[in-house]
Formats: C-alpha cells, structure tokens, sequence
C-alpha cells in the first residue's frame, strides 16, 4: 500500500475534536503541483475518449477547462476520481499517491472532492443532514453508528449553510431544493469534506445570472485555500473567473494559456467556429 | 459337444420332423405350457418357439390375452367368446366341457411368452418386423431360443440384422458350457455397440468369492479386450448424445430466453411473469390439440400448423394487455415491476389451475414428431428434439430480423437507446413498447408451444424456466441478442456435461455458482457495452 | 442517564413509547393470562391456535423489519431472505431433531429421516448440535457468514438493483434444490419434524407455547428497537444515502461496499433468529421456506405496510399473513389471485404503503 495512504490510515480515530481522520497528512506538493495526469488514455468500445492527455495542476490554482462536446472532459474527471481506471497512464495526486490503484471512497478521503454534472444530493435527507453526511470525519461503519455532532462540528454546519445560503433552508428535504440551490448544496457539500483539489462540473448550469455571479465569487475565494478545476460551458462566466484555462479537444490538449491567449489561439478557433 | 448340449438339439430335430409331420403343436408340451410347474413351462415356451409353427404365436396371444382353460388337467381350450377350440390340434370344441380351470400366467411365464412372441418374428417375411425382434432380443435372450436364432441366423439374408442376430447368439452363447463356445463368443462380442453388451462382459469378468465367474482365464483376457472395444464405441456415442442433448437444452432455454431478450434485454422490464406467458403457449397447443382432435380428426397430424400462431397471438396479447395495464406505469422503476409482475404471475398460474385443473395435461406429439434418428445404435436423436432445436433456430432468425431489419425493430431500438429522443423525432413510443412487449411475450409463447411436445404441461410449468432464462439473460447481457444465445448454448451444454459428471442437483447447483462468480468479473454480461453510460 | 440510555430514550417520541408499552402489555399480560389462566370457552380465553397463529406471524414481522432494513431503507431488494431464515430455522430444527432422542419411529439415536435413509452417523457438520448454546450459536452464524461471504463478492462488483434481486433469488433457489437431496443429511423432502421437546420441556403444551410467545414477542420488540437505533443513526443516514444517491456518497468518501455489506449481514442474522423462533412454534422446517416465491413475499409485506416505516413492514407482515391464514382455509381456490392483486395494486397505487395513508392525511393538517 502507499505510504501516504497509510500514514493516513494509522490516524483513524485520533484527533476526536476533529471527528476522525486528519487532513490528509500524507500529501506531498513540495513540487508546488497537486496533480499530475501523464499521458492518461481511455477507450470504449474503440472511441478514444482521452488520448495521450498530459496535464498539471498547481496547488491552489484555479484551473478552467472548456473543450467541445466529447472532448473527454467528463472522463478525465472520472479517472481522477477513481471512477474509470486508465488503459494507459499516470495519475498522481501530489507526489506520492498514485490514484490509479485507490477506489472512489479512497480519492476522496484522500482530500480530492467532486461536483457532479447533474446536481447529485441526498434528496430525501434534509440540507443539514446532507452538511453532515459529507462532513470530514471518520467514515467507517462502526463510527457512523455511534457518531453524535458535536458544537464545533455544528458551527461548521452552520457557517457552511451561511456561506451557500441556504441557513433558511436547513431542516427541508433537500429534494425540494431549486436547480440552482441544489447546485450550491452539493458545493457546500463539498466543502464540509475539506478537500485539498475540488472538481467543479458545469457548477452554474441552470443558474439564473446573480446565482452565476455568486458562484464565480465562491470559485475564487476557494482558490489559494483549496485547488478548483472548473470545467464549465459558459464562456462567460469562465472569462469572468479563470487565470489559466486548458481547452481540451478529442481527449488531448489543444492549446493552454489564459483566457486571452486561447481565445486567439487559431486552432482554438477552428475547433470551436470551424466546423 | 457334450452330450448335454446334443440332447436339446436332437429334441430339436426330432420334434421339428414331427411338427412337419403333425402339422399341429405337440400336446404335451402344450399342457406343460398352460399347466406345468413353472420352469416347465420356461422350458415349453422354448421348444414350442423352436418347433416353427404358425399356431404358436396364436395359442401364445390367447394366453397372454388369459383366454386359454384347461379341461380336467389334460385338454387345453382356447376359448373365445364362448368358442372353444383344442389349442393342440386346432379342432373345434362343442359344446364346451365342465370343469374348465384358466391357465395361469404368472410374471415369469409372460415374460417368457412376450420374448417368445418377439422372437417368433425373427423368421417373419417383413424386415422391419425381423428388425425390431432382434432388438427386443438385445435386452435379453433366454438359452431356449439359441435354436431359433441358430435357425433365423442362416436364412438371414439382411447384413445389418445377420449382424444384430449373431451378437445376440454371441451374448446367449457366453454361458455355454463348451469354452469354444465362450471363446468365440467373447470375441465375436468386440464388434457390438450395445450397452447391454458390456453388462454381459463385466459378468464374464465378475469375481464370485474366490473364483471368477469364467474359469478360463484366457477367455476373460479376450472378453477383457472385448470390454475395452466395445466400451471406447459406447463412449464415443455416449459423449454424441450428450452434446446432442446439450445443445437440444440450449435451444430451449434459448426459445425462453430470447423474449425475455427483448422484454429485459432491449426494453428493461423486468418480467417475472415471462414465465407465466410460456406457460399461456404451452396451454395454448394444448387446447388447439384437444379442438383438432375432437373437430378434425383427419388433420391431428396437422394441429401443430395451427397451434404455432395460436400460442403466438394469445401470450402476445395477454402480454399487451399486461402492458397496457400495469407495466405502462411502473417504466424506469425494475424493483417495482418486479413485484408486480411477480402478482400478475401468481394470477395466471391460478387462472389456468382453476380453467384446467391443477394437474398436468397430456399434449401428444403428431407421428412425424415421434421416434428419431438413429445415428449409432446408443444414440437415437429424437425428432421432436431436433425439430425444436431447427424450430428455435427459425425463431431466432426471424427475431433477428424483425429487430434488424423492419422499421418495428428500428423504433424498438430508437425507443430504447433515448425515450425523448424517439418521441420527438415521432416515434409512436407507447405503440412501440406495446409492441415490442406483444412480441416478446409472443416469443415466450412460441417457447411454451416447443415445451408442449417434449415434457410436461401444467400450471407450474413457467416457474421451472424463469430462474434459468433470467440467469441467460444476466449472463448474456442486456441488450444483446448475440450474447443471449450464446449464453443460453453454453448453459444448456454446460449443465448437460455437469449433469453427467456430478448429477442434475449438484449440476444446477455449479452453474449458478459459477454465474455468481462470473458476474463479479464481468457485472454487465459477456458481451459488455462499455462506456459512460454503462453504468447508469 | 448514561449516553446509552438516553441512546434508546430518543428513539421514539412520548407517543411512541406509549404505543410500544401497550403493544407490550398485550402480548405479556394479556395473552398469557387470556391462553393459560382464562378457563376454555369463556370470551376471554385465547386458543392454542391463535397463539400459534399470532406466534408464527410475529415471526414473520421480524423478517419484515430485516428486510425492511435492507430494501426500504437501504435500496437493496433481496429475493433471498426467505434462505436466511430457513437457515435459521433448520440451526434450531436440527437440534430439536436431536432432542427427539430415542422416541422416533425407528428408536433410532440418529433421526428418522437419517435411519430411513441409511445413514449410520451424523455428518461432521451437525457435530455438536445436541448442545442448545452451541446451536443458537449457528442460528447467527450460518445465515451470517453465508450472507457476509455472498455480499462481499456482490457488493465488490457493484452488482446492484435487479441484477442483485435476480442473483439473490438463485441463489436461495439452489439452496432449495441442495436441501431437498436426500444425501446431503438436511432430511430431504421433509426436512426436520416431529419435534418432541425443546431445553427438557414437550414443545405441544400450552405452557411452552406460551414461552416460545413471549420469547418472540420479546425478540420483535429488541429488533424493532436496534433496528430503529440504526436507522436513526447516522449510519442510517449513510444508508439511506446510498439508496438514493450511492456515487455521491462513494465521492463524500464512504465506502458503500462496507455499509451494505454491514447492513445485509445484520439483516440475514435477524432473518435466521427469526427462523429459529420459527422452527418449534410451527413444529416443521422443510426446503419448501427456500423457495423463490416465499421470499418474494416477503417484499411484498414490506411494500403493502410501507417500505422506509419498520412499523409499516410489521404492520405489513400481519396483514398479508393474517389474510392469508383466514383466505387459505375459507377461500383456497382465491389466496393467490387475491395475493396477485395485492402485488399489483400495492406496486401502482401504495408506493407508500399502508403507513403511508395513514400519515398523508395528518401533514395536509399540519
């Protein structure tokens, strides 16, 4: 097993403040990058979702990443996320973890926190309770059963719903949340895991304009603390949010640089308005 | 020869020149027959069959059919209706005399007159019938009918049955007391194909206390080359037949199977009462079979022409009607229609308990579907088997087609790859899934129509092939008609080999370890698609 | 009060308890005084039959409530629960069979069905199961190591929804098929009957009848509660979650693999103390409780009371039984149309279940 992961296991159940597992001490981004994808490929059934995609992400950079439909933007989230495994290829998360060999539970124990395309929460539970599940803390089955909140861990609830507005609506059902709200919930989500690398799918689809703005804020603030990877389709609002953009195109690199740069770029163009 | 051989064959002679002379049986051993103790009559049986005449098989009938009296211990009547004729000298009796006693026919006795009876046809003009006597003989000739097989066997012009007939010599000949004889025997035994053969031969081997059952050991030597002859022969049909049944079970799952394909695989519901609806195909010809029989008589041979489509239309339409009742508004929710298809199976299995009872009802095969092909003489490939194995592969064909080739099977494929999608574009999308369901539960009663003529049908009937054609289906693959077959040959043979190797239970028991296991490697089916949308 | 107490205090709301209490008092007091004290023939008194009745339906309810646990609150529907308690079930029926002693047909020290059938010892499984603990011991652990070892391999390879439905009904098949061989030693055909006593006491009296009632109805109401406590535990939570969205809990850093496969071992435990509770109130076990069609009914009375309400699933359980004991015998020909329908119309119309009425109309007050 990898040391990192182990080290990290050995603090099950210390630091009870906390609740559980420590911040991933094991991670190393003494090289000032958090993530690194080396000439990762997937295919199914014969159609190269990611050929040869080769990219870094600094540590508390806030990365976007547009790209055209079935430029294998999903994708190269799943394979972070543990989801897809690689035909071939690396993916390190710092310098030591090597995410290819951990399941999904693992990566995101491990400090990397997901936003689904499609808005996924719990939506029987109410807005609280989903805060709660997602909460950093030991995550196993006999600690579940017995878990009780503390005050410190209901303050972090609490200055979560305030920050993604919803303090209003902590005791609903989150089922009968808005589009946009159900967006923010699952941010805040997020959030409460403490992840060092957060993967934002299309975070402001469905939002009405003020709703975008706000997320925009959220995105920035987040960055320096945590490391953001925005893959969006509003070229607005990425215009408005991104120091560096990455556009993918047939599951490789096309061009990277910052807004303006790639928007000049002419390969960029034709790829977008050439066809 | 030794002089306990040389008697019977004199006895033989003389009573063969007597019977020519007599044309009539010999009386004595008449009333042994029909009076006797019992292994007088064994033996009686044996020198009448051997005397040749025609009257024989007529006084052997009447006793088996219990019309033979015996008068006052000494003349033997057969009497019918009244009419009494001396079964010796064939000369009418009237009026009958008092005191007639039956003649009594116990098991051992019958036995001896039905082998008698099939032997008598050894010497009969028609070669079918010679045919079908030395193959009774096979399962077992008595010692008293070595004169008449030595007799049928030198005026045998036929090489197939002269073959047949002098194996069964060989066989009788084993326990004579000449070790020539034996030896001969023995070695003429190598040639045969019948399993019973090697029965004999492990007799010939068998250890009793401390001696062998042969004292002659180079007889058991040569019979022990003979074993090992005749038993690779007997493997090479043994393993033929396994196949053949193999692959007549895979097309049967196959035929349950492929609804489900359609219903499951194609359109995801999941239908617990596919079973149910073999079962409305299986009762379907059965009840196309009781009209034919009562209303055209002429046509039975035919019923099957019409009981096809019957079974077809009548599971499509309780599948519609399903459809359009229940299944409609449980679409995108599998847990849900499994439960309530499970309900409507319970339903139908008690709707045909209380139409036609609860028991199983007999649905014949017409005369072109019985008897079979014989390819060895251990393997006979029933016709029925085979036509089901052809009919599945028309089935199959044709589903392929339809999905394949016509605008139906188009809009099936449209309606499931992207609900929406279909509906816009124009897709009648309830039509279709009303459709597509129709058919695939009218596959499930083409099914039900094939399992009507090779086993048993009753109310239970569904319930025995749903676990297994559902364990096709997962096994296969959803969605794919390739997998589905593919799954259900490799089942259908897999179990049939497991079966000979570690009985049916255990057999069943291993497959569906074995898919347990199988799914953990690959949870989509063996034809997996792949892919982002996999999971979801 | 110690954190456990008030652990158990919070599980129900003051109406609760009060509701629970009396159920308590009726199946404690009540019965047992109405069967044993009340003199025959007067209104009072409570029959054998009925308590056998009631006895063998709360049984079921235990049942209802695992499963409930599994498919309501966690999303896993099991086509196989009736395995686990017949595993339960066969545990304790085969030590009763060995409490028969020399009193069987044959005055045989092995069972009859193991004389008739030439076996000349017991096999080496059936090893010690003349000792009561020993056998309770197996009564946890067969159902739960074969349902720990099954669920690992299926929850690992992610088989879920009708895939796993279908997988767990063949697998409580095949059992079927294994214990209805005679040469496997679990009585074949017949299974384990003709039970004569259970702990030294003659299992037909009144008395031990009795005994086994409140023994089960003290077993519904811990389940009932341990169940509630997990429920409304956050592993609850947890579990719940994955019923409605498991790769969001996957991605919050959970692993579902344990959660269910926690969640189904404790269910198929319960399961098999419910068999074994089972067993000497209904005086027989055979193969026929494995068969696909008694598990499947066991998810349809969770679904009528209501999947997600362990009351419900109880509730759930004594109708579709109590039906069944009273249509059985008045109209045989019509149970099972009558049960179809139930499927049927509880699948289209009651997504909630009973409970599910009974709650709609106090939030619209609300």
């Amino acid at each position: 097993m990898n040391a990192a992961l182990a080290s990290d296991s050995d603090s099950y159940g210390g630091g009870a403040a906390a609740g559980g597992r420590v911040l991933t001490p094991g991670l190393d981004v003494s090289h000032k990058t958090i993530l690194y994808l080396q000439d990762i490929s997937v295919s199914f059934d014969g159609f190269k979702a990611l050929n040869n995609l080769s990219l870094d992400i600094d540590n508390g950079e806030l990365r976007c990443i547009i790209g055209p439909n079935g430029a294998g933007k999903t994708t190269m989230m799943d394979v972070i996320t543990g989801k897809t495994r690689p035909d071939s290829g690396s993916v390190f998360f710092g310098q030591t973890i090597d995410l290819t060999k951990f399941t999904e539970a693992e990566i995101a124990h491990a400090g990397i926190g997901r936003k689904f395309q499609k808005p996924t929460v719990f939506e029987q539970h109410s807005v609280f309770e989903n805060l709660e599940l997602a909460m950093k803390t030991d995550k196993r089955v006999r600690f579940s059963l017995t878990a009780r909140l503390d005050s410190a861990q209901r303050d972090r609830i609490a200055e979560t719903l305030a920050l993604i507005q919803l303090a209003g609506e902590a005791d609903r059902p989150a089922g009968l949340l808005s589009h946009g709200q159900k967006q923010w919930l699952e941010i805040g989500m997020l959030l409460m895991q403490e992840p060092r690398l957060l993967l934002l799918d299309e975070p402001v689809a469905g939002m009405t304009d003020e709703e975008t703005e706000r997320t925009g804020e959220l995105c920035t603030t987040l960055a320096g603390k945590h490391s953001v990877i925005v893959v969006e389709h509003d070229m607005d609002f990425v215009a408005g949010i991104a120091r560096k953009v990455t556009v993918l195109h047939e599951g490789s690199v096309l061009a990277e640089g910052s807004m303006a740069q790639v928007q000049n770029d002419p390969r960029v163009i034709e790829v977008y308005l050439g066809r | 020869m030794s002089p306990k051989t040389i008697a019977p064959v004199l006895a033989l002679a003389l009573l063969l020149l007597w019977a020519r002379l007599a044309c009539a049986l010999p009386a004595e051993l008449v009333l042994a027959v029909a009076a006797g103790q019992s292994d007088e009559q064994v033996a009686a049986v044996g020198k009448l069959v051997a005397s040749g005449d025609a009257g024989v098989e007529v006084f052997f009938q009447a006793l088996l059919d219990g019309n033979v009296q015996v008068a006052g211990g000494k003349r033997v009547l057969v009497v019918k209706d009244e009419q009494g004729v001396d079964a010796a000298t064939n000369e009418k009796v009237a009026p009958l005399p008092d005191g007639l006693e039956d003649a009594v026919v116990n098991n051992r006795l019958r036995g001896a007159l039905e082998a008698a009876m099939g032997a008598l046809k050894l010497t009969s003009p028609d070669r079918a019938a010679r045919l079908a006597a030395v193959k009774a003989l096979e399962d077992g000739a008595g010692e008293e009918m070595l004169p008449l097989i030595g007799k049928a066997l030198a005026a045998e012009a036929d090489p197939q049955i002269k073959r047949l007939l002098s194996l069964v010599q060989a066989g009788v000949q084993l326990k004579s007391a000449d070790p020539a004889v034996r030896m001969a025997a023995v070695k003429a035994l190598a040639s045969s194909d019948n399993s019973n053969t090697k029965t004999l031969l492990l007799g010939v081997l068998e250890k009793k206390g401390d001696s062998f059952a042969e004292p002659d050991a180079a007889i058991r030597a040569e019979a022990q080359d003979s074993l090992k002859a005749v038993q690779s022969r007997l493997s090479v049909g043994e393993r033929i037949s396994q196949v053949f049944t193999g692959i007549s079970l895979g097309s049967i799952l196959m035929l349950a199977a492929l609804g489900l394909a359609i219903t499951y695989g194609l359109m995801g519901v999941i239908n617990m009462a596919h079973g149910e609806l073999i079962m409305v195909g299986a009762y379907s010809a059965y009840v196309v079979q009781n009209l034919f029989r009562a209303r055209l008589p002429g046509l039975f041979d035919w019923y099957l022409a019409a009981a096809v489509p019957t079974a077809f239309f009548a599971s499509a339409l309780v599948g519609m009607a399903l459809e359009r009742s229940v299944i409609r508004f449980l679409y995108g929710r599998p847990l849900e229609t499994l439960l309530a298809t499970w309900g409507i199976s319970l339903i139908l299995m008690q709707s045909v308990r209380s139409i036609f009872g609860a028991q199983n009802v007999q649905v014949e095969n017409p005369v072109w579907m019985s008897g079979g092909v014989e390819v060895l003489t251990n393997v006979v490939l029933p016709w029925n088997r085979l036509i089901i194995v052809g009919f599945a592969l028309a089935v199959l064909l044709l589903m392929w087609f339809l999905l394949a080739r016509t605008r139906l099977g188009l809009f099936v494929r449209a309606v499931t790859q992207n609900r929406g999608m279909a509906s816009c574009v124009g897709v009648p999308t309830a039509r279709v899934d009303t459709l597509a369901f129709g058919l695939g539960s009218g596959i499930a009663g083409l099914a039900g129509c094939a399992l009507s003529q090779i086993g048993n049908v009753g109310p239970d009937l569904g319930q025995t092939y749903i676990v297994d054609s559902f364990m096709v289906v997962v096994l296969g693959g959803v969605g794919q008609l390739a997998g589905t077959v593919y799954a259900a040959l490799g089942l259908g043979m897999a179990n049939k080999f497991l079966e000979a190797w570690s009985g049916a239970v255990l057999a069943k028991i291993a497959i569906l370890a074995f898919i347990i296991i199988f799914i953990q490697k690959r949870p989509q089916g063996m034809f997996a698609v792949k892919g982002r949308m996999a999971d979801s | 009060m110690g954190p456990f107490a008030t652990g158990i205090t919070r599980l129900y709301g003051r109406k609760g308890w009060i509701a629970l209490a009396v159920c308590a008092a009726i199946l404690f007091v009540l019965f047992p005084l109405a069967n044993l004290v009340a003199p025959k023939g007067s209104p009072l008194y409570i029959s054998d039959y009925t308590v056998a009745l009631i006895g063998k339906i709360m049984c079921y309810a235990i049942v209802a409530v695992a499963m409930d646990l599994i498919w309501g609150y966690t999303g896993i529907l099991s086509l196989g629960h009736g395995l686990f308690f017949a595993l339960g079930g066969y545990m304790m029926g085969m030590h009763l069979m060995r409490m028969i002693g020399r009193q069987g047909q044959y005055q045989s020290d092995l069972p009859d069905f193991m004389v008739f059938l030439n076996w000349k010892a017991y096999p080496w499984y059936w090893s010690f199961t003349e000792h009561f603990w020993y056998s309770a011991l197996l009564v946890v652990l067969v159902p739960g190591a074969l349902a720990f070892v099954f669920g690992f391999f299926a929850f690992r390879s992610r088989i879920k929804g009708v895939y796993f439905s279908i997988i767990t009904q063949a697998l409580t098949f095949a059992f079927m098929l294994l214990f209805f061989r005679n040469d496997t030693g679990f009585g074949g055909n017949n299974g384990f009957t003709d039970f004569k006593r259970i702990l030294g006491y003659p299992i037909a009296t009144s008395e031990t009848r009795m005994a086994l009632f409140t023994l089960t109805a003290a077993m519904l109401i811990v389940t009932l509660l341990f169940a509630r406590y997990i429920v409304t535990s956050k592993l609850g939570r947890v579990l719940t979650a994955i019923r409605d969205a498991e790769s969001r809990v996957m991605f919050s850093g959970y692993n579902p693999v344990h959660y269910k496969l926690f969640i189904w071992t404790v269910s198929a435990v319960i399961c098999g103390i419910a068999g074994a509770l089972y067993v000497p109130q209904v005086g027989i076990i055979n193969p026929s409780e494995m068969s696909p069609a008694n598990s499947i009914e066991i998810a349809i009375w969770v679904a009528l009371g209501g999947r997600g309400s362990l009351v419900g699933a109880i509730i759930g359980a004594g109708l579709v039984n109590g039906a069944k004991s009273v249509l059985t015998v008045a109209f045989p020909e019509y149970w099972l149309f009558f049960l179809g329908l139930i499927f049927i119309l509880v699948t289209l119309f009651l997504p909630r279940g009973v409970i599910g009425l009974l709650k709609f109309p106090r939030r619209r007050r609300a």
